[in-house]
């Protein structure tokens, strides 16, 4: 169960047997007959809500199962940003929840999630944008998160490869700055929570599909996988763009329709970009990797899809705007582009909490822009199922708020459009 | 990029002329204020978002601006059926 723990010292002692004995980061462990929680999912969101259902509520005898492997999906396909300047009030402080755990998570799991705190830039490039800007900076600080309106003169100083000209032909008039949002690695916040979760007890079943979910008498049984049944008192799915498949296997409908959501990297370069820059107006948004890549990332298509491709045009319109805005990588080669399945509400914000059947929980609808909430999402889901009772920060995202009409409206209004 | 045949121009045409207006079949209540509020709820914001064949209102924004039905496959892309606003009443009956 107790995992070695990774240090410098570790590294030298088996430096000492050629490496020889390392030891998996996890288990592979055959599926028992019944668990107190069935996570379905094994992206972050579901890993995450394992490891702190195991280390803040001591509830261990969990499952998490993941059709394909850990961390294969949206997990392993977003831009990597991380952020909290949200407008509404219920948002932000969600993310900037998340964005409070992300500084102390390497040490927490004792893994390298390569947390950077480079800062996040969205551009304004109309008098309105600006406005926009404005009103959001200023309700994020009212909020107690971080963030500055800068002028085009400084936002020129930082990023010195921008095209600031106001001859461009999308003219920077200015930028909301928050310093303390940044990049991490995704795949090893995947790896991170999953070798927490397991060193805790949790099993990780990985090429187990989940087929159906059992129901009766109002509540959840447990789920039909083609590894065969397995019981539990709680389901938690959080699978993000499967979102609705999974609903529909209880009878229920979710308002969310799921559409691919693109992003590319290109050749790696030398370091020519040391923060986040992203765009509402043209919908773009660039950070450039450790390995020295660029991480562009695009719009999500105008129609559903589980295809995790998408439409070339929405991929072109993006490019062509950061050519616009970064003259200097119009001859960049592009290595690789792909579309993961994004989970998209009418109100672009996600819903976590229980559904009209008894012990059965979603965690989904976070859309275009999940990974940022990563940790945050997993902490409150995970004290939501383990005191049946949302979370506080957790509570405006219940699924009633679409019949109470309290709809948290964040389409365009989070410094990105969704 | 699809290629999508507009049911009125009679023609197939980029989708960049086209824009999706969601699910289709859906119903507007005759009488919302009978409604509970999770009905309204259920008809406003609630979708199948099925993994397969779905039924969808496209409009060709840029050509003759007209709302027509579309049954589509969500995981392969290809367009089964194009058809007036309308005449589409099931999913079915655009397979094969």
């Amino acid at each position: 169960m107790s995992a070695s723990r990774y240090s410098a010292l570790a590294l030298l002692r088996h430096a000492l047997t050629r490496h020889r004995r390392w030891q998996p980061a996890w288990r592979e462990p055959e599926p028992k007959r019944h668990y107190d929680v069935v996570i379905v999912g094994g992206g972050g969101h579901g890993l995450a809500t394992a490891y702190y259902l195991a280390k803040n509520h001591g509830i261990s005898n969990v499952a998490v199962v993941e059709k394909g492997w850990l961390g294969g999906g949206n997990t392993g396909r977003n831009t990597t940003i991380v952020r909290s300047n949200y407008l509404r009030d219920e948002a932000a402080q969600l993310y900037e929840f998340a964005l409070k755990l992300w500084p102390g998570l390497s040490a927490e799991l004792n893994f390298n999630v390569m947390f950077s705190a480079r800062g996040v830039l969205n551009l304004g490039h109309t008098l309105q944008d600006m406005r926009d800007i404005e009103r959001r900076v200023n309700a994020n600080r009212l909020g107690g998160i971080d963030g500055e309106v800068l002028a085009t003169a400084r936002v020129q100083e930082m990023v010195p490869i921008l095209n600031c000209s106001p001859n461009a032909r999308y003219p920077i008039l200015g930028a909301s700055w928050q310093p303390s949002g940044g990049v991490a690695r995704h795949d090893a916040v995947a790896w991170g929570f999953a070798r927490g979760a397991d060193a805790l007890g949790v099993d990780l079943l990985q090429r187990t599909e989940v087929q159906g979910i059992r129901c009766g008498d109002g509540r959840v049984q447990g789920v039909e996988t083609d590894r065969g049944f397995i019981g539990a008192d709680k389901v938690a799915c959080v699978t993000a763009g499967h979102s609705g498949v999974l609903a529909a296997m209880a009878g229920l409908r979710l308002p969310i329709e799921s559409r691919p959501l693109q992003a590319l990297v290109s050749e790696p370069l030398k370091p020519c970009l040391d923060t986040v820059v992203m765009s509402n107006a043209v919908h773009g948004y660039v950070s450039q990797s450790d390995k020295g890549d660029l991480v562009i990332g695009a719009g999500a298509d105008g129609y559903n899809g589980y295809g995790q491709r998408g439409s070339f045009h929405v991929l072109a319109h993006a490019l062509e705007a950061m050519c616009e805005l970064f003259p200097s990588f119009s001859r960049v080669r592009m290595n690789r582009h792909w579309g993961g399945i994004v989970d998209i509400c009418p109100d672009a914000c996600p819903i976590i909490g229980e559904t009209p059947v008894t012990g059965l929980y979603f965690n989904c609808g976070w859309g275009t822009g999940g990974f940022k909430a990563t940790p945050g999402s997993g902490f409150v889901f995970a004290d939501t199922l383990a005191h049946a009772r949302p979370h506080p920060l957790a509570a405006p995202f219940a699924l009633e708020r679409f019949a109470k009409g309290a709809l948290i409206d964040e389409h365009g209004a989070a410094g990105v459009a969704h | 990029m699809l290629l999508i045949r507009c049911p009125y121009c009679c023609e197939e045409r980029s989708e960049m002329e086209f824009s999706c207006a969601g699910e289709g079949g859906i119903r507007r209540p005759e009488d919302p204020s009978d409604l509970s509020d999770a009905e309204w709820a259920d008809y406003l914001h609630f979708r199948t978002n099925p993994k397969g064949l779905h039924r969808e209102i496209w409009c060709h924004t840029a050509g003759c601006r007209r709302y027509f039905d579309v049954v589509r496959d969500t995981v392969t892309y290809a367009i089964h059926s194009t058809a007036p606003i309308g005449a589409t009443t099931q999913v079915d009956e655009a397979d094969g």
